[in-house]
């Protein structure tokens, strides 16, 4: 543990690349088991269920006083270096193997986990627990990129970073197959591509003032960006699994598309809530994810379904090399050969310019899209965001002016600065906060900010601090929902600061009644 | 306590303590820039303080000095003043003031962990303390001074091709840090920036070790190969560091716990060497103290001033104008 602990704090304070590579692959050199828990947990395919941030808070709370632990965590900015640093510390145990460890900690029954995982965690190195903590918590954030990973294996064997990309999906724990092969001891890992989730592909957003005087719009179709779960469903006579985009099987958490699902293909598509093909909001959406399984009551009361945009395989053809206007013939063949209510497809718009185009990228049929996609008939399906094919033009965001009233510091890179930012509109004399951003700011206006926030603080609440009520922010958002859960009885998706307001005085910002009926929520 | 107030100024007798402007009569704890100003009429402080403020100010940059020894007793009017060590950096010192039977140390910048390049910290019993609060946070535990400096040390040795440019403010860390390096029996020369070199021959004189040191000056890149260099903070980001091979750039500070901190500001070899006390000390100073009433100056006081409380200590925070609450030391 001490080795791997060291390789990560190396990584993440080294700023260059080749010397990252050189690091990890001196820790790839070990020929034990220790290096395949050090591939798993680098390329994020380790994860410990009990054990979560919540968890942690709890297990930390019961070691040191919460108040200095929030004021704490509130300086530091990151939740793992904040335990490793403030967990009271016994004289050190021996150091356990980084694969021990993580067997042991696999062991622990749920209802031992606070009593054991404790004991463990006293037992490290305040760098070894830092490295215990974002290993269970998953994320590392030491800027190596899966990719590095790879590359770092295949440099170090002499074979190109692809050929371990291709085979990347199929492989498990321990990668007994992957390293032999890497030594030359055996010939590459056979791997069932049918079983086996495809890399997706992804769009890059337009460009609108280059991109259009420069693209044909007879060359493309288009499409409504569906505002809901980019999803692989990988359908056969034997299985039927489901993979989110990052190639997690979420098969188990949507039972109702796993049951009904005929055919056989691959096929690429977005999750929805919705009864008939007709999605509703995200809000709904969000009843379904992050969970692991679902009830019967809650596939009745949010029931899922795919809007299909693509396939990739058919009968075990492989259709990836073909251009998107033919595979569009295999998905509505497969489409009728396979009438369920789990799986509809994605319409195409028709226009004949951009400027036509336009009208359907902000004025859609209803309000759960995000804008149009724009994809080139001749495109293959190509893994990744490669540049030229595929485009994404979202809709103007809802824009209106809220007063800064609260702020507290960043997390990761912006942990010093205030950069959290709450804001509100009014209610009688009052405001009423709306919402919370963390983004869309300029470097040089967080300076700024920050430096406004510090020197007219009026009051603190922890790490919290109230600030003169001065600031005006106009707030670009996604779209906002009733909420029973805020004080204002709204809720916004994905707001972000659009710009800072100098000019507008604090008297012209809306109140709440009219932010409800401007946005129409009851 | 009442006759000082959240400036350190003590209005009955027209004394500041470390005031951030030229006045009357200063009585200054050590020489930080922070803490020690040009312009003042008159100047009270250690000896070795005076001296600093003399080498960086220049010898006329008070009308009149007044050095003091370690547990001298002064006295203007009914207000007696004694110095006591700070072991923050050479010359620095805590203040006892006394007036109608009354104790208030202020304490200034300390620590209590030793230090071979200044007086160790000595606890001075009091009914008021105003302590300073750089690392007041449960997170700041400093490690051994001497395991850090290993780390440097055994960098040193695995990689001989690149010159590791340590990051130490110009007055006391960079002297700590060649001192320590000292204590671990590394013997070759120090190379030093410019402006570190006054401090530096102004240490060796006080017969404080710190070993043979050299200014950087060689035009011939690869010199430093293999070669430990000493540089104010300010330095490692300027083109004045471009000019070595392969540079690692570490950093002498207690603010490198944090490793996040430590990215930001683009630190390859973190050492946490602090000059202030840490979490621990601070309680443990305020406890020995055997004050009823604790002030917290500059840093991260909510987190002291909320233990305090808990202690049934009156506290409360002093906000000092012109301390930036981060970054000092």
């Amino acid at each position: 543990m001490k080795k791997f602990s060291s390789l990560l704090h190396n990584l993440i304070l080294t700023p260059s690349r080749n010397i990252k590579i050189k690091l990890l692959q001196d820790y790839f050199k070990t020929l034990d088991i220790n290096r395949a828990y050090a591939l798993a947990i680098l390329s994020n395919q380790l994860s410990f269920q009990f054990i979560k941030a919540s968890k942690l808070r709890e297990l930390v709370y019961e070691k040191v006083d919460q108040h200095l632990f929030d004021y704490s965590y509130d300086y530091v900015g990151d939740l793992a270096e904040t335990i490793s640093l403030i967990w009271p510390t016994k004289k050190e145990g021996k150091s356990e193997n980084l694969s021990t460890l993580i067997e042991n900690i696999k062991k622990i029954k749920k209802s031992e986990i606070n009593i054991e995982f404790s004991k463990i965690l006293s037992q490290l190195s305040n760098n070894e627990r830092w490295t215990l903590i974002k290993i269970c918590t998953g994320g590392l954030r030491i800027g190596v990129s899966e990719r590095l990973v790879k590359t770092a294996l295949a440099d170090l064997y002499h074979k190109s970073v692809n050929e371990i990309e291709e085979i990347w999906h199929g492989l498990e724990f321990p990668y007994e197959n992957l390293f032999q092969w890497l030594k030359n001891e055996t010939s590459k890992p056979k791997i069932d591509f049918k079983k086996l989730f495809h890399p997706m592909m992804l769009a890059n957003p337009i460009d609108e003032e280059k991109d259009f005087k420069r693209l044909n719009a007879s060359e493309f179709q288009a499409e409504f960006k569906w505002d809901g779960i980019r999803v692989q469903l990988m359908v056969s006579s034997k299985s039927v699994s489901l993979y989110s985009r990052t190639g997690d099987n979420i098969s188990s958490a949507f039972p109702e598309i796993i049951e009904n699902t005929k055919g056989d293909a691959v096929i690429d598509g977005e999750l929805l809530v919705g009864r008939n093909f007709k999605p509703s909001s995200f809000n709904d959406l969000q009843q379904r994810i992050n969970r692991k399984k679902a009830s019967r009551d809650l596939q009745k009361k949010f029931p899922v379904f795919i809007r299909a945009y693509d396939i990739l395989f058919y009968k075990g053809k492989d259709l990836r090399k073909l251009f998107l206007c033919e595979r569009r013939k295999y998905l509505e063949k497969f489409q009728k050969e396979n009438k369920t209510n789990q799986i509809d497809l994605s319409s195409i718009i028709k226009f004949k310019t951009w400027k036509e185009l336009t009208k359907y990228k902000n004025n859609s049929y209803d309000d759960l899209n995000e804008g149009v996609m724009i994809k080139l008939n001749n495109s293959e399906y190509l893994p990744g965001r490669k540049k030229g094919y595929w485009y994404k033009w979202k809709k103007n965001p809802k824009l209106v002016d809220a007063i800064l009233m609260y702020a507290q510091r960043g997390h990761g890179k912006r942990s010093s600065y205030y950069s959290d930012f709450t804001f509100g509109v009014w209610k009688e004399n009052e405001l009423v906060p709306i919402g919370k951003a963390y983004s869309g700011y300029t470097d040089k206006e967080l300076l700024v900010l920050d430096k406004f926030i510090r020197n007219n603080t009026t009051n603190k609440f922890g790490p919290v601090r109230e600030v003169k009520k001065e600031i005006i922010f106009e707030v670009a958002f996604d779209d906002v929902f009733p909420s029973s859960r805020h004080k204002s009885g709204v809720a916004m998706r994905f707001p972000r600061i659009h710009r800072i307001r100098w000019d507008k005085p604090t008297n012209e910002v809306l109140s709440i009644e009219e932010f409800k009926k401007e946005f129409k929520i009851g | 306590m009442d006759f000082i107030n959240h400036q350190l100024f003590i209005k009955d007798i027209n004394v500041h303590i470390d005031p951030i402007l030229p006045k009357k009569t200063a009585i200054i704890t050590h020489g930080h820039a922070d803490h020690a100003r040009f312009g003042h009429d008159h100047v009270i402080a250690t000896r070795q303080t005076i001296d600093i403020m003399k080498i960086r100010y220049g010898d006329k940059c008070a009308k009149k000095f007044t050095p003091l020894r370690y547990g001298q007793r002064y006295s203007i009017k009914n207000f007696d003043f004694t110095l006591y060590p700070a072991g923050h950096i050479l010359g620095s010192a805590q203040v006892l003031i006394e007036k109608d039977n009354h104790r208030l140390v202020i304490t200034g910048d300390y620590k209590v962990g030793k230090d071979e390049t200044c007086k160790n910290f000595k606890l001075v019993k009091c009914d008021t303390l105003i302590t300073e609060a750089t690392f007041g946070l449960p997170i700041f535990q400093h490690p051994d001074p001497k395991d850090e400096i290993q780390k440097l040390i055994r960098s040193v040795k695995m990689n001989k091709n690149n010159c590791h440019i340590v990051g130490a403010y110009a007055l006391g860390k960079a002297q700590r840090v060649m001192n320590l390096l000292r204590q671990q029996n590394y013997n070759e020369t120090i190379y030093i920036h410019g402006s570190l070199e006054k401090l530096c021959e102004y240490y060796s004189k006080e017969k404080i070790n710190i070993g043979k040191f050299e200014k950087v000056s060689s035009k011939d890149k690869n010199f430093y190969e293999g070669k430990i260099i000493i540089a104010p903070p300010s330095a490692l980001k300027d083109r004045w560091s471009r000019r070595f091979p392969n540079p690692i750039i570490c950093m002498a500070s207690g603010w490198m716990t944090v490793k996040q901190r430590a990215k930001q500001q683009g630190i390859e070899l973190p050492l946490v060497i602090s000059d202030h006390s840490d979490w621990n000390e601070l309680l443990d100073t305020i406890n020995k103290s055997k004050a009823k009433n604790i002030l917290i100056t500059h840093g991260q006081e909510d987190a002291l001033v909320y233990y305090c409380k808990k202690q049934n200590l009156l506290s409360k925070p002093l906000s000092i104008q012109g301390r930036s609450d981060e970054e000092i030391e």
